[in-house]
């Protein structure tokens, strides 16, 4: 690792202003940006952690919506919002590991935006929301692509919010070493219909698989995507699987995720 | 250089550290605690796993500075002073949890952190929480076994080798 200072701000103007350092990064729990830093493939002069400020951290339910600090682990999201979005609880209780979930956090996730992690999957589907020190950015515009997002240099995922469907399942095809998923897929049925969005499969990022929206939309049942085959060729091909085998795992997983929503 | 203070294992820890140095680092190089293993550069293996604050975390994949007067407890502080192990030590060698023991101290940290959540876990609860330890040599039967044997319940009827 190359060296680099430390400021550990208190609130998110604080933070602002020290992200302002030439070169200057946020940390959050570190558990994506340490292992990039140790494999030298970041030279940031200043991290900015993001792991002290108050009013980042934390949950809270209401008018159904969920809205999740941007600091907030992975373990809290899964303990607290077991409640309000079950569905996204389970989403957050399988990321990587135990340790991995007590330092890990959505602000972070959500950033860093890659293209096999859970929680874009579950704030497209949920018609989510990243609020920044600056703005709100509807989910739908959020995900540019494979690690892109729409923040700008400097801007801080400081909440993400999410709306509460009526039914929700998070399916997700382990890639055992990694720990992310191979493919996973998340369905949110809500009241004028179903949103599906896709990770781990395509090279541009999380995706919402429209075919299978439109069918569910009209009739919730496995058979309504039973026919349906998600399209292989800007999918993910690499030692883990092809772009064939992964577009074929979108259908799966999307059937098992309806099944189980209506057991 | 910064000067970072924690409490190790109940003691007042102190030292100067640069932005980089990892909490594994400041453990092992500067406290001389090399009970704390890394087995990765990936953040994958959980070897170096310790609590902080209460928390299983890899010592590997935290910055120093971020224990900034935190509670950091490690294998070395497992044992009772006269060295006598504690349950899940015990039941590791009781059970041939261990071959190499490379990943024991991370295994021993984690399964501290299962007990303290969950003091009667499943089969199933210890695997799924193991899942980021990676031990090269048991196979990993033994390791539950132990886990489940120090959590008090009969393991006679778990698979072992
Ligand atoms: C072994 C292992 C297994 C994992 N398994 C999974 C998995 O199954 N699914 C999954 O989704 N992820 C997985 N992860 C990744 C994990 O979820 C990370 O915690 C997450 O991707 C990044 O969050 P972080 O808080 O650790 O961010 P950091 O590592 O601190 O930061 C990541 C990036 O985002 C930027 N950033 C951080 N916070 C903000 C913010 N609030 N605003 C703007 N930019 C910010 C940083 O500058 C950096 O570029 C795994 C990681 C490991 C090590
Ligand atoms: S040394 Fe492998 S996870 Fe920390
Ligand atoms: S006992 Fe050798 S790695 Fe686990």
């Amino acid at each position: 690792m190359y060296n680099f200072d430390v400021e550990m701000p208190s609130t998110i103007a604080d933070a602002v202003t020290a992200l302002a350092r030439d070169e200057a990064q946020p940390l959050s729990g570190g558990q994506t940006l340490i292992p990039t830093l140790k494999a030298r493939l970041a030279a940031p002069s200043v991290l900015v952690s993001l792991h002290g400020i108050a009013e980042m951290k934390g949950v809270s339910a209401q008018d159904g919506t969920v809205t999740i600090g941007g600091a907030t682990t992975h373990a809290t999201v899964a303990g607290e919002v077991a409640d309000a979005y079950p569905a996204l609880a389970s989403l957050a209780g399988r990321i990587g590991d135990p340790a991995v979930r007590n330092r890990g956090t959505i602000g972070g996730s959500v950033a860093n935006n890659d293209p096999s992690a859970c929680y874009p999957a579950g704030v497209l589907a949920s018609n989510g929301t990243v609020v920044t020190n600056t703005r709100e950015i509807a989910a739908d515009d959020y995900f540019l692509g494979m690690f892109e997002t729409a923040l700008e240099e400097g801007e801080i995922v400081t909440a993400v919010k999410f709306k509460i469907p009526e039914a929700a399942h998070y399916e997700k095809h382990l890639q055992p070493a990694s720990r992310f998923p191979l493919v996973a897929v998340f369905v949110a049925k809500f009241a004028d219909g179903v949103r599906v969005a896709v990770t781990g499969a395509s090279e541009n990022g999380v995706f919402r698989w429209t075919e299978a929206e439109t069918a569910l939309s009209a009739d919730f049942s496995v058979e309504a995507v039973a026919g349906l085959k998600a399209d292989g060729s800007s999918m993910i091909s690499d030692l883990h699987g092809s772009g064939a085998y992964r577009a074929h795992l979108v259908g799966v997983m999307t059937k098992r995720a309806v099944a189980a929503i209506n057991a | 250089m910064t000067e970072v203070k924690m409490t190790v294992n109940g003691k007042a820890a102190s030292g100067n550290v640069e932005g980089r140095t990892l909490l594994v680092q400041f453990l092992r190089e500067d406290m001389g605690l090399t009970g704390t293993h890394v087995g990765c550069d990936t953040s994958q293996c959980g070897a170096c796993v310790v609590h902080v604050n209460g928390e299983a975390v890899k010592s590997c994949t935290m910055l120093a500075v971020e224990a900034q007067g935190a509670e950091v407890s490690t294998i070395e502080g497992q044992a009772a002073p006269d060295g006598t192990l504690n349950t899940i030590q015990q039941a590791f060698q009781d059970h041939h949890g261990l071959q190499c023991g490379f990943c024991t101290p991370g295994m021993v940290m984690s399964a501290a952190a299962l007990l303290k959540d969950n003091p009667k876990p499943t089969e199933s609860d210890v695997r799924h929480y193991l899942d980021g330890n990676i031990c090269r040599c048991t196979g990993y039967h033994n390791i539950v076994k132990a886990i489940m044997a120090a959590s008090g319940q009969d393991v006679s009827a778990i698979a072992g080798e």
